[in-house]
């Protein structure tokens, strides 16, 4: 053992050769690490440390050093504190993480002003990305994961949709973008209903909807409980026998739920970039190291983000020769593309937003356990927000 | 007549007479600027908390009126400075002096219901009304951003002359100061008769209309003051930060602000000011050392705290310091 841990070290020093003199990478990630969202950070994290697992912790010759400071979920004044202290007091190179918009919108002035790139890993409002040069994202926007669905159900002949969304803004902008989508392909919206974000009863509403009698539901609710509580009523009212069938954006059925959501996820037909099953020889690879890494977790498409973020630093430090300082930085970085765990994506060289391919996927049960099974994609999806 | 008037006030003149440890207390936030550079950010949050803290400190520690939705005040004055800054008035002082405006407003219109009831009616009426502005805040997409929160905030430089840096330095000076302000004017305030007015309303509410204190008007009047702190301190949040999100307004800031009072010792003005300070330091320390469970350690802390010092730190400091006198035999 110690042996072998004397080869590694042995290996890695050799490896840090060229980049002897440089000073080790740091790298700040402001995530919520605790309160309601503390499931996003534990599973960005996860895929950033897999990463830098996987290569010695050694990014493009330089040794990378990851700082993580909890932000709690909203509370962007903690966020920007942490951002700012990363950049002041840690001398971080790179800003990193970023769970929820309003944390990330708190940030993009520190690294606008002291110009670090930013990569963020969830926050997903289309706006995010032009309030500093410095971002460059790597998760999804709302719209590149709404739309597709949308696109799907028109082409599919689900002529007729109700929609119901959770009455903030995700769900309004979530709403806005389906309707535009849908009714630009021909279909019709029959109903709309806007649900209260917190503790709301879906029993009303649901019965509504089973009297207007549409092809399906269009739903976005946030991710977790509701969900769950939507999916058990749809069920015991019987609506999917009515022939009334689910559509919503995959943040609703991605693996880290979908266990409590249950069987009664069965059937969602939704869209979103990664699945654990997506059928790649890279992704393959993924799961096995994320299960052995964590075996308590189902990777989900934010631990890919927390991957792939990692990724983006070692190809771009690789172009630069090491040089993380932020305008190089971003100049090597936008139009980069490599081949992720979730397919082939690329950092949109204008709006250096990220470029992927959005996998229609259905809920079915895989040797015993409920997936995400793609059926059908659109392939290399632009942010539909920013056009 | 004129002689006998002073012998009454004299007892009022020597509380309000600054005392050296008060003067000590003041070169914290010097010190801090020296000591700790790195941490501005915090150590200006911390400010506007102990702000925010302090004006709990005057309508519960004073006056008695429980809250659990103070957050409304704090949450209305950061929105109100944030749309003026939005909206091409960015200069901070007149950023603050609205933000005081339009929360004393609402909280000389809200006392009316606040003073209806009693205790627990209050919590109720004051968490009604946070929940309100939160839920009007969240459907008001167009004004506020929502959920999104508010942006394109432009702040302008303090006095004309002090821009906000990356450092945090002028924020910092900026936020003590008018801290420093409002904490001698409600040191003033709670020193003068209207303030032992209020605590006579505190310690018996049955008595003060025989002695001829108009105990709703008192109430009210306290409540409008502690309406306009906390507007000022969510609109030095908002200025500092430079964003403003929904969370100003959600019910865990007002508990969260209610648990600091109760760890530093209410009605004592500086029990609201070195609550924020320990619990502040404490969440920022343990959440660093462990960003998953911090939140175990704080809650641990707390615990101790309150089982082992009676009325919070300030009560633990003038427990300690009665030790000491009677260790070198000073009386008081």
């Amino acid at each position: 053992m110690a042996f072998r841990k004397s080869v590694v070290a042995i290996v890695a020093a050799l490896a840090a050769i060229p980049a002897l003199a440089a000073e080790p990478l740091k790298v700040g990630m402001v995530l919520p690490m605790s309160g309601p969202f503390a499931a996003y950070g534990k599973q960005i994290e996860n895929g950033a440390r897999l990463y830098l697992k996987q290569n010695n912790d050694t990014l493009a010759g330089r040794k990378v050093e990851l700082i993580i400071k909890d932000d709690t979920g909203v509370a962007p004044e903690i966020s920007k504190r942490a951002a700012q202290e990363l950049v002041v007091k840690d001398k971080v190179d790179i800003l990193a993480g970023f769970g929820l918009t309003p944390s990330a919108f708190a940030a993009a002035p520190v690294s606008k002003e002291a110009k670090k790139p930013m990569i963020v890993m969830n926050a997903a409002a289309s706006a995010v990305t032009t309030k500093s040069d410095y971002i460059l994202r790597v998760s999804h926007t709302l719209p590149q994961i709404t739309a597709p669905v949308a696109e799907w159900a028109a082409k599919n002949k689900i002529r007729k949709v109700y929609t119901l969304v959770a009455d903030y803004g995700p769900g309004q902008d979530a709403e806005a973008q389906f309707k535009k989508t849908f009714t630009a392909a021909g279909g019709e919206i029959v109903g709309e209903v806007r649900t209260p974000v917190k503790n709301p009863d879906f029993a009303p509403f649901l019965q509504k909807i089973k009297d207007v009698k549409p092809d399906a539901v269009f739903l976005f609710v946030p991710p977790g409980e509701q969900t769950v509580a939507f999916m058990k009523g749809f069920a015991e009212r019987d609506l999917a026998k009515a022939g009334i069938r689910v559509i919503a954006t995959g943040d609703l059925t991605e693996e880290d739920i979908l266990d409590a959501v249950g069987d009664n996820a069965l059937g969602i037909v939704n869209s979103l970039q990664y699945s654990e099953v997506h059928d790649s020889p890279e992704n393959k690879a993924y799961v096995q190291a994320y299960y052995k890494a964590y075996p308590k977790d189902r990777p989900n498409y934010m631990s890919v983000s927390g991957y792939d973020g990692m990724q983006l630093i070692a190809k771009t430090l690789e172009k630069t020769g090491g040089d993380a300082s932020g305008d190089k930085f971003v100049a090597a970085a936008k139009g980069m593309s490599w081949v992720s765990p979730r397919g082939k994506i690329a950092i949109d060289a204008q709006t250096r937003d990220i470029v992927q391919t959005i996998y229609i996927r259905k809920v079915e049960k895989v040797a015993g356990k409920l997936q995400n099974v793609e059926f059908d994609k659109i392939a290399d999806l632009r942010d539909p927000g920013k056009q | 007549m004129q002689a006998t008037l002073a012998l009454d006030l004299a007892p009022i003149a020597r509380a309000d007479r600054w005392r050296p440890a008060e003067l000590a207390f003041w070169l914290i936030p010097v010190a801090a600027y020296f000591i700790f550079p790195e941490n501005l950010v915090l150590l200006t949050q911390i400010a506007i908390t102990a702000l925010f803290c302090l004006s709990l400190d005057l309508i519960l520690g004073y006056a008695g009126i429980v809250s659990l939705g103070h957050a409304a005040f704090f949450g209305l004055g950061a929105y109100a400075a944030g749309l003026l800054a939005a909206h091409g008035y960015g200069d901070p002082l007149i950023g603050l002096a609205v933000a005081a405006v339009v929360t004393a407003v609402l909280g000389y219109v809200t006392s009316f219901l606040v003073l209806r009831g009693a205790d627990l009616t209050r919590l109720m009426v004051t968490l009604g009304v946070s929940m309100m502005l939160y839920e009007i805040a969240n459907k008001l997409t167009d004004i506020t951003g929502g959920v999104d929160g508010l942006q394109g905030m432009e702040v302008l430089p303090v006095l004309g002359q002090f821009e906000f840096d990356l450092y945090g330095k002028t924020a910092y000076w900026y936020a003590v100061a008018v801290l420093f302000v409002l904490f001698w004017v409600a040191r003033k305030l709670v020193h003068s008769p209207f303030g032992l007015s209020l605590k006579g309303i505190r310690l018996n509410v049955g008595r003060m209309p025989a002695l001829g204190a108009p105990v709703n008007g008192r109430l009210s009047t306290v409540y409008t003051i502690g309406a306009a702190y906390a507007g000022i301190a969510g609109a030095l949040l908002a200025q500092t930060t430079q964003f403003v999100a929904l969370d100003v307004l959600a019910f865990n800031r007002s508990a969260e602000l209610l648990l600091i009072l109760v760890l530093g010792g209410s009605g004592s003005l500086y029990g609201a000011l070195l609550g924020t300070i320990v619990f502040m330091s404490a969440h920022h320390l343990l959440s660093d050392l462990n960003p998953q469970y911090w939140q175990f350690w704080l809650g641990a802390l707390l615990v101790v705290i309150v089982l082992f010092a009676r009325d919070g730190v300030m009560g633990g400091l003038r427990g300690v310091q009665r030790r000491l006198d009677a260790a070198f035999g000073r009386t008081k």
